[in-house]
């Protein structure tokens, strides 16, 4: 999501001279909560320059210093392997923090200990939080921080954020920091001359320490390779030699040596400072988490989910209860004729009333579908979304559908961008980014592009399609067979390689009301400012149709096109609209059915070609810019194309079967 | 006993033909060589063999004898195969030379490294030693793919195998370490396991990288 909050580049300038702290860690350790308890408002969330990765900011005033905060993405090393992890020590290198913040799982303290580790050999300002305290005393654990604290020689606080339990003494820390030398831990003799022999040709100070780089470019970081070109032009070639040297006649296993060093050294560290019980303690969550991943208790748990989350909560409340509310008793009932009474008052021409309050008309038409409309649809879905995902529960959900994805070109980890889908196509279209491969990427695009209806969509289709359950079920069975065929096609076109699949499992875990919140709201905000002016934009274009004539002529020169899929010539209306926004076409076909235009035949077919039909401007320039122009026009070509021969399809099996 | 390459070669012929395929007897002339060649004395005088009407029979030592040899050259096969990576006929050629080195307990050595195969590369039967009736009687399975083990199962992790760096460096920094402890959670639909207090979802590609004993 790009910056949208107007005021951020603002922000960043006014505290430019403030101090600096950036949280670094693994990912699912509580990073972003932390941030948010320690920055409040004022955050913007932007790609980090040149990369698709975001990076929050926000301020905080901690004991009346005013710091900026940095939230980079999770990292597992400082020797970064995904694009993630390089943006986070990107900003390490170039933004020099004066406080680096290493929040770590008290629970897995060993094994994260190893970047704790990483971060002080680089001689960076390191503060450690052993965060998420809480759970690890459920399970019996108890871990010496003062212990910990001397043999690493950096301050060591326990937390557990997410209980805001020793936030004080975070701040605390963070304003109170001064720079101690913290101790030296040092690997084998070889591997200290391996170092030291690469250190010998470093002359220039840099952000990371020799130690540190070398260790680095001795495991192929190319990146740290690039800097030491720039920085030490006459020296690098000699410098290269040495590495490639040493490269060589380490090569059986120079990875595995310094992860076993460092395990070694941890193991110290950590001696008497964790204190494991005897018996492993199962709690609740992990019961709950068992039960999500064994196939016969995880479907019916999976239905549960989206009978009541999908089903019960976004459809029956938001797009039933709400919609109406908003839509007919709010909207249509009050606001509409009394706003359409005031425009009237306050505009003597016509035509001008038209743009704002008519048919097409900015209020009446844009703000009514926006508010009215996808507002609940979405708002709801985003609190579903949110929920589920601070559950922990869809790493379980990926590795669940692994096996099936994987015959339509996906890895399990794609359900999460297609769970997504569901609630706004363009969102989801971003997220594909996390995924590993180009191929799986684009695959997924496409997806996401033909067969994935998105919730504001959605709710009108179902609304639409209610009244006629067998035309549900066609739609619906049309749906799964494209989405499965299209999968089933790209995945045995597309060359490349097939993809692999791992993920970390969070625990599971009852989620904060407030972080729920938060996140619905962020992405509720960064849908409108997306949506909004789409839909006036909409208004606009189809107000001027109107008066030049224009919106007649296309109707005209699409009624052909219609009238071969079976369709009456006003859904050419739906079907333009439907350019703009997917929903918004939608909509205009629920306008159509209340005014008993259409039977079910045509009903279905229309709903069928226009959910598959073109996704929505937003959504194509999402895809060009993630995928790019050639792969985008290609997707919407081919998109464009098959949904009109599917409608044409099926509208011919219908007429010929009569099963509508 | 010490055979020369072409006695080898002959015994194997002669496993094939009787023990594998069924046929009472083999034929010198489908071999390479003349059947004057003085391999065939070599295996007379040792009393391996016996020859009657031109056509090869084995005697009972002979038959032991050519179950060994025939264990070491597919032995030698799955060793070019599995740990040097070298296949096809380059693979077979030097199998075929190697096995002849195979003898005086290195062919249990070997064994015991690749784990007690019970095929070679071309899905024939390895005749199993006395090292694999050992290992079955003791219920040793040493090192293993995790995809060997059942759910529930405990171990410790003995290496990692892929080809691929990024992939290791990214299964290590999950905690995925020689050494460490390594609970097998689900085998279905996904591989589940726990390192320490952490679980990882992976699938059957990468559970056959990491090997594991118990």
């Amino acid at each position: 999501m790009s910056s949208h909050n107007k005021k951020g580049s603002e922000d960043i300038k006014s505290i430019a001279a403030a101090r600096k702290v950036a949280l670094v860690g693994n990912p699912n350790v509580g990073k972003s909560v932390l941030f948010n308890v320690l920055t409040g408002a004022y955050v913007t969330v932007s790609n980090y320059p040149g990369t698709s990765v975001e990076v929050s900011r926000g301020n905080a005033m901690i004991n009346d210093q005013i710091w900026q905060v940095i939230d980079t993405p999770g990292m597992y090393s400082i020797h970064t392997i995904t694009e993630e992890e390089r943006v986070a020590r990107e900003i390490l290198l170039h933004e020099s923090p004066d406080v680096v913040l290493h929040v770590l799982d008290a629970r897995n303290l060993e094994r994260m200990l190893a970047m704790t580790l990483q971060l002080i050999e680089a001689e960076l300002p390191v503060i450690l939080v052993v965060n998420i305290m809480d759970e690890a005393e459920q399970m019996g654990l108890t871990i010496d921080l003062e212990l910990l604290q001397q043999r690493l020689g950096i301050p060591v606080i326990g937390a557990a954020t997410a209980r805001k339990r020793g936030l004080d003494e975070i701040r605390q820390a963070i304003s109170g920091y001064n720079r101690i030398a913290p101790n030296h831990f040092n690997y084998s003799r070889p591997m200290e001359r391996n170092v030291a022999e690469i250190t010998q040709h470093m002359s220039g100070s840099y952000i990371l320490s020799p130690k540190s780089l070398a260790l680095l470019l001795l495991q192929q970081d190319e990146e740290i390779a690039e800097l030491f070109k720039k920085w030490d032009r006459d020296g690098y070639e000699e410098l290269a030699g040495k590495v490639r040297d040493i490269i060589f006649d380490q090569r059986k296993s120079f990875h595995l040596d310094l992860s076993m060093e460092r395990k070694t050294i941890v193991g110290k560290l950590i001696e008497d400072v964790i204190t494991v019980p005897e018996k492993r303690r199962v709690t609740w969550g992990e019961r709950l988490s068992t039960m999500s991943v064994r196939p016969v208790t995880g479907v019916p748990m999976l239905l549960f989910v989206l009978y009541f989350g999908l089903y019960k909560f976004v459809g029956e409340f938001g797009a039933g209860t709400v919609v109406d509310l908003l839509e007919k008793k709010l909207f249509e009932a009050l606001f509409n004729p009394w706003i359409t009474g005031v425009v009237k008052a306050i505009i003597p021409w016509e035509i001008l009333q038209e743009l704002f309050v008519g048919e097409y008309g900015i209020i009446t038409l844009g703000i009514r579908y926006a508010v009215g409309i996808i507002l609940p649809i979405v708002a709801t879905f985003f609190i579903f979304f949110s929920f589920l995902e601070d559950t922990g529960y869809f790493p379980r959900l990926a590795l669940m559908v692994d096996r099936l994805f994987k015959r339509i070109g996906l890895s399990g980890r794609a359900v999460i961008p297609m769970v997504l889908g569901f609630g706004c196509d363009t969102m989801a279209t971003m997220v594909t980014r996390t995924l590993e491969t180009t191929r799986e990427r684009v695959i997924a695009t496409l997806l996401l592009a033909l067969a994935i209806p998105c919730s504001a969509q959605l709710g009108v289709i179902l609304g639409l399609l209610a009244k006629a359950p067998g035309a549900l079920m066609v739609w619906s069975v049309c749906m799964l067979l494209l989405f499965v065929l299209v999968g089933l096609l790209a995945s045995k076109l597309m060359p490349g390689e097939a993809p692999m699949f791992y993920m970390e499992l969070p625990p599971m875990r009852l989620p904060q009301f407030g972080n729920v919140l938060t996140k619905t709201y962020t992405r509720m905000q960064w849908y409108f400012i997306e949506i909004l002016p789409l839909f006036i934009l909409a208004s606009v274009l189809l107000w001027l149709g109107k008066i030049t004539g224009f919106f007649e002529k296309m109707i005209i020169a699409m009624t052909p096109v219609m009238a071969s899929i079976g369709l009456p010539k006003e859904t050419a209306v739906a079907f333009i609209f439907g350019f703009f926004r997917r929903d918004y076409g939608a909509a205009g076909l629920y306008d159509l059915q209340s005014k008993g235009l259409m039977d079910a035949r045509q009903l279905t077919v229309a709903a069928v070609t226009l959910t598959l039909f073109i996704p929505c401007v937003a959504q194509f320039l999402v895809m060009k810019n993630e995928r790019g122009w050639k792969v985008a026009c290609m997707i919407g070509l081919f998109v464009s194309l098959f949904a009109y021969g599917s409608g044409y399809v099926l509208n011919k099996i219908l007429m010929v079967t009569a099963i509508l | 006993m010490k055979l020369s390459e072409k006695a080898e070669e002959v015994l194997e012929a002669l496993w094939v033909a009787l023990e594998e395929e069924g046929h009472p007897f083999l034929d010198p002339d489908t071999m390479d060589f003349p059947s004057d060649d003085p391999a065939y004395r070599e295996l007379t005088g040792h009393t391996l063999i016996e020859i009657r009407q031109g056509m090869i029979y084995f005697r009972p030592e002979g038959r032991e004898e050519g179950k060994l040899t025939i264990r070491r050259h597919r032995l030698a096969e799955r060793l070019m195969m599995d740990v040097l990576n070298i296949r096809g006929d380059e693979g077979e050629y030097k199998a075929c030379q190697f096995e002849h080195l195979l003898n005086e307990g290195a062919d249990a050595k070997v064994c015991t490294m690749l784990n007690h195969p019970s095929t070679c590369p071309h899905g024939k039967a390895i005749p199993p030693g006395d090292c694999c009736d050992e290992a079955r009687a003791a219920g040793n399975l040493g090192v293993v793919p995790l995809t060997e083990f059942r759910s529930g199962e405990e171990g410790t992790i003995a290496y990692i195998h892929t080809e691929d760096h990024k992939k290791m460096q990214k299964l290590m920094a999950m905690g995925v370490l020689p050494g460490n402890r390594i609970i097998l959670l689900q085998t279905f639909p996904s591989y589940i396991f726990r390192v320490g207090y952490s679980e990882f979802a992976i699938d059957t590609n990468l559970a056959r990288e990491i090997f594991v004993r118990k």
